[in-house]
């Protein structure tokens, strides 16, 4: 099947909302299916990205790998979406920012309620934490931003279906929600 | 020494990895889950006002959101002084919080597992998930699709958005049902109790065919904790906290959950960020236990619900009466619960206190507030301390998945050692490790990994070419 649209999605500190969010489509997830093949995604066991159509980001940056997968995405995808408020403007997880990084871990490592052995996890297998958390438009250039937490599934749905069709997508005012 | 790693653990809620470290025999030496994701909640949410709370704190978990909701609702109840919600606002919650596992029960088996399942866990990369279920076995995946959007739409009535709503607030709801949307959901549920049966049906199917491998797979023998309701029944919303041990004898029952603090403490790994929970009676090496849909069926008595009571009954056979150990029988007790939820749903909708009713109660502000509810993967806890100002001054958050980490851990060991150990690495076989993570349907939640090596050294650039941010890693890298 050469001629089907490639997607790739992923989430970086996001909580999956977003990804729900396109399953939200319900029956059309059907349709999409007989149009798109999935790349790199949580819904596939495809572990590295190839070059695609469409990335779909979910998250905001946080960590090391989130910066070198988003910086995948960017390399790999001909059109890059930044999906949800955490993508757009750093969203809840941005809320640390308010604090140290540093403090952040002790609450939950060193001050947090019924400890054993209080200690920061430093392994090496751990991906570095970043001191701040950043959208996603800060790091890359992003294509189109989808806003909300998360976007409801008709404004995701119909992004991608004029992007399937080779229109220029619109967003109705009345999708979006501040909340 | 070689290592080998899994990265990202696909199909699951989150993200983690599994490493492995194979001596020159092939022997392994080491299997580790670890998780990423820190996010530092607990944290940030301190100095927020504790009405915000039950909104702010389920953007944890997307797929389960309503669970953390409804955790820190009842923490704000207590924060509240609310001792007894009015019927509609227990009911309304209560519906809420079924049509919520039935959604989340469904995305795992049918949408993330079910191609392990129907396909083997050695089947071709680019085939192996839901978009081959819905190639091969389209009426399948139609029932799993509608089956989850059945459950996302009686959230979408109860709580105003499918995804992150706003139904529950302390001390009750903010709304009830019209007749409208109640009508709405009845029209189809015989239907979904129907499929919830067939959704059984596959899963006894699959396992029946190679009844040993399946029983045999990531076996382990661990404690449940669970919640049950006062008569023993399978309890999801409320209920006091019972502990099984592997050897079948009760440690604890009907324990308030406002002291589980003195049941549960938590340890720390320099490898993940999960902390690993454990009963204190038995100490860090004893103590870890399982919770989520399998020790819900091994803890409780009975399942109120007819058709879930029967399945139940087959299900306890399996070990004739002992608790069921073998870890796919997640997947099993998985679809039994789904089925309950439906059936409750359709014994709760047609209920008059959900029409109208008092919504809120209120007493006398207090400053600890725990809120303990059982989320589809399992106990949930949430805790907040507030001020006089009731913002929020210390949170202590124990997610389910938490709750299986040392589980998990014991699990891709287990499968490390019988499939792996002294074979070539090949991708089918690494799959088999997710496919026991799998079975918990862990919510690893977010962080993402790439392949390969780890830099030492990270600048953060923006699109400019400005530093944003950099970080030196300190501790050795071993490759
Ligand atoms: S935008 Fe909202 S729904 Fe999407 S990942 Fe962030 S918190 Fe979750």
């Amino acid at each position: 099947m050469p001629d089907k649209i490639k997607i790739a999605t992923t989430s970086l500190a996001g909580c999956f909302g977003c990804h729900m969010s396109l399953l939200d489509i319900d029956e059309k997830f059907i349709d999409l299916v007989e149009l798109v093949e999935f790349d790199r995604s949580p819904l596939t066991d495809i572990k590295k990205i190839s070059d695609c159509d469409i990335g779909l980001v979910e998250g905001a940056v946080a960590n090391s790998e989130n910066v070198e997968v988003l910086r995948d995405f960017r390399k790999h995808c001909k059109t890059l979406i930044a999906v949800g408020a955490c993508a757009l403007n750093g969203g809840i997880p941005a809320m640390r920012n308010h604090f140290t990084l540093q403090e952040c871990l002790e609450e939950s490592y060193v001050d947090g309620m019924g400890l054993d052995n209080p200690g920061i996890p430093d392994d090496a297998e751990l991906p570095m934490i970043l001191n701040r958390v950043y959208p996603v438009q800060q790091v890359v250039k992003v294509d189109y931003v989808l806003p909300g937490c998360p976007p409801p599934a008709e404004m995701i749905w119909n992004v991608l279906s004029a992007l399937l069709e080779g229109r220029e997508p619109v967003i109705n005012a009345r999708d979006i929600h501040y909340d | 020494m070689t290592r080998i790693c899994i990265d990202p653990i696909s199909r699951v809620e989150g993200h983690g990895k599994i490493t492995l470290q194979q001596n020159k025999q092939q022997v392994i030496t080491q299997a580790r889950l670890h998780i990423a994701e820190f996010r530092g909640f607990e944290k940030f949410i301190q100095g927020r006002p504790y009405w915000e709370v039950p909104v702010l704190v389920q953007r944890l978990c997307g797929i389960c959101p309503v669970s953390h909701h409804l955790a820190a609702a009842k923490a704000g109840d207590m924060l509240v002084g609310a001792k007894q919600l009015t019927p509609t606002a227990e009911k309304m919650r209560r519906l809420m919080h079924f049509g919520q596992v039935l959604q989340s029960h469904a995305l795992h088996f049918f949408h993330l597992s079910s191609p392990d399942l129907l396909f083997g866990y050695d089947d071709e990369v680019r085939h192996r998930n839901i978009v081959g279920v819905i190639q091969d076995f389209p009426d399948l995946a139609k029932q799993g699709v509608l089956l989850r959007k059945y459950g996302q739409e009686v959230i979408r009535i109860t709580s105003g958005k499918r995804i992150h709503g706003t139904g529950a607030i302390p001390g009750g709801i903010n709304k009830c049902l019209t007749t409208d949307d109640r009508d709405f959901l009845l029209k189809d549920i015989d239907q979904i109790v129907e499929w919830g049966v067939s959704a059984v049906g596959i899963f006894k199917k699959i396992f029946y065919e190679h009844a040993d491998y399946h029983q045999q797979f990531a076996r382990i023998e661990s404690n449940m904790v669970s919640l049950v309701r006062a008569d023993g029944a399978l309890e999801l919303y409320d209920g006091g906290l019972r502990v099984r041990s592997a050897d079948n004898r009760l440690l604890f029952d009907h324990q308030n959950t406002n002291n589980y603090l003195d049941l549960i403490n938590e340890h720390v790994e320099s490898w993940s960020y999960m902390k690993f929970p454990f009963l204190k009676s038995l100490g860090v090496e004893k103590g870890w236990y399982r919770v989520g849909p399998l020790a819900r069926m091994n803890n409780c008595d009975f399942i109120s619900t007819p058709l879930a009571q029967q399945e139940r009954q087959e299900f306890m056979k399996l070990n004739n009466g002992l608790p069921v150990q073998f870890t796919l029988a997640y997947h099993w007790a998985r679809l039994i619960e789904l089925l309950h939820c439906a059936e409750s749903i359709r014994e709760l909708l047609p209920d008059t206190d959900l029409l109208s009713g008092e919504l809120t109660v209120k007493g006398d502000m207090q400053q600890t507030g725990i809120g303990v509810i059982e989320a589809p993967r399992g106990t949930l806890f949430h805790h907040y301390e507030i001020n006089e100002e009731g913002l929020v001054t210390k949170a202590n958050l124990i997610v389910s998945t938490t709750h299986n980490n040392q589980a998990m851990n014991e699990s891709i060991r287990h499968v490390a050692n019988q499939y792996i150990s002294g074979n070539e690495i090949t991708e089918p076989l690494l799959n088999q490790l997710e496919v026991a993570v799998r079975a918990y349907d862990p919510c690893l939640s977010c962080a993402t990994h790439a392949l390969g090596q780890m830099p030492l050294e990270v600048n953060l650039l923006d699109e400019n070419g400005l530093i944003l941010d950099k970080k030196i890693k300190s501790s050795n890298y071993a490759g």
